[in-house]
């Protein structure tokens, strides 16, 4: 199960990283020896490749187990050595990685700043040529990992950003219909209050859940030439990026949000977003395609206990962006710059239409191979699957497009609109500060 | 003993004097003497030296390094920026927060948990039944995991926590509040905790100084007719003085340092009203890959812990080390 954290809450102390680091080292040094004669492999010589990946829970961790040793068998000669780690120790294992330069052959990549960085350090391998094949398979989500028209990682998993709602608890209120305008919003937000139920929860506590609003506020009011100049230029004159805190504001003036809405966190435990969402004391949140997972995972006995229902951000008055795009996110299989060519053999398998077959009947993700479009067994994420692909577009997540610095002073600024201190044109000066720092 | 009677010849001056014309033997031993003694304690430091050499000297020194670095912790240290990270932090708004947030808690925690230790201290002193058990009672805060003390205040403090349901059943509902998510609140919430926390530590240190106040004091002051305030303020503070500037200085450097507490609780948040130097350190570090601007703002923590602990050094703990030899000298004197 793949979860997006933006912005990394529980980070290990810096020894701990360190002596982890140092652990890995030895390990991913050893592969690299092996990288180094394996470019032969095909001459039947031995080669291992490291790969991590955050599946560490079955199904994913077995069928993963599985695909390594279906290639194994085609390929002999190749060993895969896997490591299966909880998604923010795999992060913080990562860069450490990363600075010593001993990471993975085949690791995780969350696209946007952060992999452009890894591809100016020259950590990852270019795969424009060496997959060129299965890159025109999935080249609808490759944007985000490209860098100068360059491939650095191939996706996988590519989810969108909407409002899970609790349909019981909606019908309690009299809702009959999900509102598609932010109007219609302010009224369902209404009627819940006056049915007594709280009707949003967000975790602020983290940033980047609230941050989420403001990126589909501009994305409503920005046009695209806007949304690209930020992207690559890091340009954020355009008015509408203030605009976009504006209608923020005036959301958070209609008081939707969970009590202490602050301090709440996003995925953690029985208080966070997704617990009040799971334990029906709100009745919707704002989240990816992770959330139904992670409810379950927050719940006793592995379910939802009750109908879970989806719907895209409404739309906004007179807002020059495309009112159907959506914000979404996934990973993708990078390839380190050092690793054998059977490395890039494998990141490709694992694109294949047989292992996103697989991938998606696991219900891992949401597959981005088209073959494995319709193995998606789970409801909820089939019907998110078609949202997705019926999108006009799929906007990274603006802090990730932008990367971890400007991203952060984004989420921070954000944050402190909802806290009542920041302003719109805060945000926009925190951002072109971050910009300046790079 | 008696052999140390008869010292050895007169130690000042002879070595330059004799210079060049002839070491007299017995100077030549003692030099001999002199750099064994030196070989000797080089072999037996090295090792501490080697480590913190490798584990504090250098990891410093780099710090230092990449903090004149714009660096995002990938590739090698190419851009040189000089002093802008420096100028950077002291101009930001989180940093100087941070520090004034630092501050607070410094001062703070020495006003509330000096009087309360004494207080508890004094009462814990006194014979009475269940004197262990309310002893380790006390000190049981100081001996959990910071972070497990966290994680349980962090759930306790929860809008429909524990904290505001026992307030609503004791009919004090007005007095609910959102402990971490009010941000002119949750600074005090944390000190509350922090309160919590370390009080025992103060209190067993407090009563460790106690047991070293002569009784004959107290029985002459009785004798005196001395009241029990004034046995308080005229004996037992005074003597215990050495033991609370410690405490003091110990409480200083770890709220200075402060981290684990507050970024189990609050993250530094809500919207920054927590955050504290180690906390924006990390965030801007880890959270941002801003390594170069991070080790500027780390070393901006050693430069301001370093100044406040020799400060406190110099003018206060200085009377408890400058006393331990006059005492004893007052001490030969009588004898």
């Amino acid at each position: 199960m793949s979860r997006r954290r933006g912005a990394v809450a529980i980070t290990t102390a810096g020894v701990a990283a360190l002596v982890l680091a140092a652990c890995n080292g030895g390990e991913a040094d050893a592969d690299g020896d092996g990288g180094a004669t394996g470019q032969d492999a095909a001459a039947g010589e031995e080669v291992t490749i490291t790969w991590w990946h955050n599946s560490n829970n079955d199904p994913g961790r077995s069928y993963y187990e599985q695909v390594a040793e279906d290639f194994m068998a085609d390929n002999p000669g190749v060993t895969i050595d896997i490591t299966a780690i909880a998604h923010d120790d795999m992060l913080t294992r990562l860069d450490a990685a990363f600075q010593t330069g001993d990471h993975p052959d085949i690791f995780m990549e969350r696209g946007g700043g952060e992999t452009a960085a890894h591809a100016d350090a020259g950590l990852l391998r270019d795969l424009t040529d060496d997959a060129a094949d299965t890159i025109s398979v999935i080249e609808a989500y490759t944007g985000g990992y490209t860098v100068e028209e360059r491939v650095y990682a191939l996706p996988f998993s590519s989810g969108v950003v909407g409002f899970w709602y609790n349909q019981d608890l909606f019908d309690q209120a009299g809702i009959t219909e999900v509102p598609t305008t932010m109007t219609e919003f302010d009224d369902t937000v209404a009627a819940l209050k006056s049915a007594g139920i709280e009707p949003v929860s967000v975790g602020a506590g983290e940033g980047w859940p609230a941050a989420h609003y403001y990126y589909y506020y501009a994305l409503r009011a920005c046009p695209e030439d806007a949304v690209v100049a930020a992207v690559e230029q890091h340009d954020f004159s355009d008015n509408c990026w203030v605009a976009a805190g504006e209608h923020l504001e005036e959301l958070i003036a209609t008081e939707p949000f969970n009590a202490g809405f602050l301090a709440t966190p996003a995925q953690t435990g029985p208080t966070s977003a997704s617990g009040l969402l799971a334990s029906e004391q709100v009745a919707m949140e704002l989240a990816g395609h992770w959330e139904p997972g992670v409810m379950q995972g927050l719940s006793e006995d592995n379910t939802i206990p009750f109908n879970l229902g989806w719907f895209g951000f409404p739309a906004i008055d007179g807002g020059a962006g495309d009112q159907d795009a959506v914000l979404g996110g996934g990973d993708a299989w990078a390839v380190n710059a050092d690793a054998p060519d059977a490395a890039v053999d494998f990141a490709e398998y694992l694109l294949s239409d047989e292992v996103q077959t697989g991938f998606a009947e696991n219900d891992m993700g949401l597959p981005t191979n088209p073959a494995a479009s319709g193995s998606v067994t789970d409801e909820a994420l089939a019907e998110l699957l078609d949202t997705r692909d019926e999108a006009p577009l799929v906007q990274l997540y603006f802090d990730t497009a932008f990367g971890e610095n400007i991203g952060g002073a984004m989420n921070e600024a954000v944050v402190a609109i909802f806290a009542g201190s920041g302003t719109p044109q805060g945000v926009v000066d925190a951002m072109v500060d971050a910009a300046a720092q790079e | 003993m008696t052999q140390h009677v008869h010292a050895p010849p007169a130690r000042s001056g002879s070595a330059p004097e004799g210079a060049g014309a002839g070491v007299p033997p017995a100077a030549r031993k003692r030099r001999a003497g002199a750099w064994r003694k030196r070989a000797e304690i080089a072999f037996f430091v090295a090792p501490a030296l080697a480590l913190v050499a490798t584990f504090i000297a250098f990891p410093v020194a780099q710090a230092v390094r990449y903090s004149f670095y714009r660096w995002n912790g990938l590739g090698p240290l190419e851009n040189w920026v000089g002093l802008e990270n420096y100028v950077r932090a002291l101009g930001h708004e989180v940093f100087t927060d941070a520090v004034v947030n630092n501050l607070t808690i410094v001062v703070l925690s020495v006003v509330v948990q000096l009087p309360l230790g004494l207080g508890i201290a004094l009462l814990l002193n006194r014979q009475m039944r269940g004197q262990s058990l309310l002893r380790v009672v006390i000190f049981i805060p100081y001996v959990l995991a910071e972070v497990v003390a966290g994680v349980v205040w962090f759930l306790l403090l929860q809008p429909r926590g524990m904290l505001n349901a026992l307030l609503e059943a004791a009919g004090l509902g007005e007095w609910v509040q959102l402990w971490l998510a009010d941000p002119d609140i949750a600074l005090w919430t944390v000190l509350g905790v922090l309160t919590w926390k370390y009080l025992g530590l103060a209190v067993i240190l407090m009563l460790a100084g106690l047991q070293g106040v002569p009784p004959e004091l107290y029985e002459a002051a009785q004798i005196d007719g001395a009241t029990w305030w004034q046995v308080q303020r005229k004996i037992t503070i005074p003597l215990l003085g050495p033991t609370i500037r410690t405490w003091a200085f110990l409480s200083m450097i770890g709220s200075l340092q402060l981290f684990d507490m507050v970024w189990i609780l609050t993250g530094g948040g809500p919207a920054n009203a927590t955050v504290t130097m180690a906390v924006y350190l990390i965030d801007q570090g880890t959270n941002r890959s801003l390594y170069g601007y991070a080790s500027a703002v780390a070393v901006l923590l050693f430069v301001i812990s370093l100044t406040l602990a020799a400060l406190y050094q110099v003018f206060i703990l200085r009377r408890d080390v400058a006393e331990a030899p006059a005492r004893r000298r007052r001490r030969r004197a009588v004898r």
